[in-house]
Order: structure tokens, then sequence, then C-alpha cells
């Protein structure tokens, strides 16, 4: 696995996001979702605000480092609580 | 109990993708928050790489004319497209004449293409360039910028106006008669028809249509760099050869890693989009 070049920060945002994938596929075996319509102009599944939230995140982060030279943790924290309100109300 | 076992045909497809995708995607971004000097020193920067992609004035002249580029290419594309899928006669023997003399440039590799048109507009010896000199027009392609989109554009809509065409004759020849019949009852004009009859049942194949032409030209690479080689100067160098240039061309793994991460996102938005919007449209139907 060398020739992938990991570095821990790495290893753990894969590791995130893979855990995040386990985590949806039990929830959906236990508790299965329904597309259902909230704040986001499109009805949508679990699976779908999660992606949403991810994408939203990247292009977040995107911004923040485009436009800002400010700590890259503040991306993180509006991210998170943008992921938070999409998986709840979108 | 659910039988499952139908998980195991999707096994292979899972394989497939992860080695093919998943995994080249995961190196490139470690790649991308590294210095790489060589296989084994390697320095961790965090999203330097990141920082100073976005800031790069290079890549953001390289995005707008990206963008410009896709944005002409589908507003000459898919009108162009439509008309001629409008004027193939629906039935009868040419039918099939058409559609395979449609399809000729798309069966053509894209290197080729760029060498039949490098040949077609040379100002010297091209039919294409050498006929505008002759009727007084100061054409080069080499030298305009102007001229060099031109050819890159008109290439282009050469190249690949058929897709559009092919799909949108699809979806013309899928509306019943009987709607045809009813809009003339009702006295209804050519535009009439086509505006209120033929182009909402076109939706779902031009959504695709325009999908697959804006990802396609959005990672245009091979064209412009056999025809024009990017320039001149900078003027056709779009984003495929700008990264080639920094991963192959300068050896910056990590600048292009990051790059590459990035135009993946910009893609990824891209699709998600127009699939959302597919899906939309279907639903709606």
């Amino acid at each position: 696995m060398g020739w992938m070049a990991w570095t821990l920060p790495t290893a753990l945002f894969f590791a995130a996001i893979g855990l995040a994938l386990v985590t949806l596929t039990v929830l959906e075996l236990v508790w299965p979702t329904a597309a259902r319509r909230g704040l986001l102009p499109l009805s949508t599944t679990r699976g779908d605000r999660f992606f949403i939230s991810l994408l939203a995140a990247a292009f977040v982060h995107v911004g923040f480092l485009g436009f800002s030279d400010g700590p890259v943790w503040i991306a993180s924290i509006i991210s998170c609580l943008l992921a938070i309100s999409l998986m709840r109300w979108g | 109990m659910r039988d499952n076992r139908a998980w195991l045909g999707v096994l292979p497809v899972l394989l497939i993708v992860a080695f093919s995708a998943v995994i080249p995607l995961m190196t490139v971004v470690n790649y991308s928050v590294q210095d790489i000097f060589d296989a084994n020193t390697r320095i961790f920067v965090g999203l330097d790489w990141y920082r100073e992609t976005l800031r790069d004035p290079r890549l953001q002249s390289a995005l707008l004319r990206q963008i410009l580029f896709s944005s002409l290419i589908l507003a000459l594309e898919i009108p162009l497209g439509i008309l001629v899928a409008k004027s193939l006669p629906r039935a009868g023997r040419s039918v099939g004449l058409w559609l395979v003399l449609l399809a000729i440039p798309l069966l053509i590799p894209w290197n080729v293409v760029g060498t039949i048109w490098q040949l077609f507009a040379r100002p010297d010896i091209g039919l294409l360039g050498a006929t505008l000199q002759n009727l007084g027009f100061d054409y080069n392609y080499t030298a305009g910028t102007l001229d060099a989109w031109l050819t890159l554009l008109a290439m282009d809509v050469w190249h690949w106006t058929s897709l559009v065409a092919l799909l949108a004759f699809a979806g013309l020849t899928a509306i019943p008669d009987a709607y045809y019949q009813a809009a003339r009852l009702d006295g209804a004009s050519r535009w009439q028809i086509f505006r209120h009859v033929e182009l909402p049942r076109l939706t779902s194949v031009l959504t695709i249509a325009v999908l697959l032409r804006l990802m396609d030209s959005f990672m245009i690479y091979t064209e412009p760099f056999v025809l024009t080689g990017g320039g001149p100067g900078n003027s056709t160098t779009f984003l495929s050869q700008y990264l080639t240039s920094m991963a192959v061309g300068q050896f910056d793994l990590g600048p292009a890693a990051a790059f590459s991460v990035l135009y993946f996102l910009v893609v990824l938005l891209l699709c998600w989009l127009f699939y959302t919007s597919v899906m939309r449209n279907r639903d709606a139907h």
C-alpha cells in the first residue's frame, strides 16, 4: 500500500467516510428510509441527503480555501452544521 | 427471509469500480496533501496545494476558458442537433443511410479528428484555411486567438452535433402520431407543434444530450492539444491540458493531484445536478 502514499489525516478521512457508509447501510437494514421532501427543493432519501452533505462540505472547504486565509477548522465546523441540518431537515 | 443472493451479482462491478475509480481517487487525494519528491520522499503539506491551486491565476483563466468553451458548445450543438433531427425523414428507406452518415464523425478517434482539422484549417495547404485566405480573410488559427477558437468550435460541432441529432431523432420518433394529429386538428403551426408537442417530449433525451456534451466538453483534451497545442499563447489551454502539463510536464504531483480533486468535484457537482434534473423530469412524466 506504500504506493498509495497514505498519511494519517487522509486515512482518518477515508475511514470516517467508510464508517458513515457502513452506518447508513446498517440503518437502512434496521430502519429503511423513505423519500421525503424537506428544505431541499427535491425529494430525498437518507443516502441522498448524506451525498448532498458531503458535496456541500467539499464546496464549503473549497470556497473557504479559495477566499480566506483563516484556519480550515472553521470551514469544517460550518460543514458539520450544514450536514446536520441537511440530514435532519433537508 | 429475503433472498440476498442478487448482491453477489453486483460484486464484480464493485470490484471493478474499486480498482478503476475508488483506489486511484484515494491515491490522488493522498498525493494532494503532500509534496512528492520521489517514491520515498514525501512531505505532508496539509491543504496548501488546494489553497495555491485555487488562487492560481493560470488555473482561473483556464477554468473561465473551459466554462466559455462548454457554454458555446452547448449553445451551438443542442439547437443544431435538434434542427438536424427535425430535418431527417422519420420513415422510409433513406432513414438508415442518414443515420449511418450522421454517425460517421462519432466513430473517428479524437486524435484523428484533431489531425484532420489541423490539416483542413492550415492557411497554406488546408482546404478551409487556404480558401479563407484566398477569399481575403486574414485567417490563421496558429496565430490568432479568435481564429483558433472558431476552428476549435467548428471542429467540436462537426464531431459531436451528430450525437445530439441522433438522441433527438430517437426522441422524436418515440412521439405517437396521435399527438401530431391532435395538434393539426387544433390548427397548430409548425412552431407551435415543436414548442408544445415535441420539445416537452424531448426533455429527457435533451437532458442526457446536454449532460453528455457538457461533461465531454468540460474534459476536452485531445482535440485542442492536437489542433492548437493550447495556443496561441494559452488562449486554448483548457483545464485538462493545464492539468497534464502540471502532472506530466512539470512533475508537480502534489498540486496536480489537488487540481484533479477540484476538477473532479466540479464534474461531480455538474453530474449530480443533471442526474437530479433527469430524475425530476422522469418523475414529473
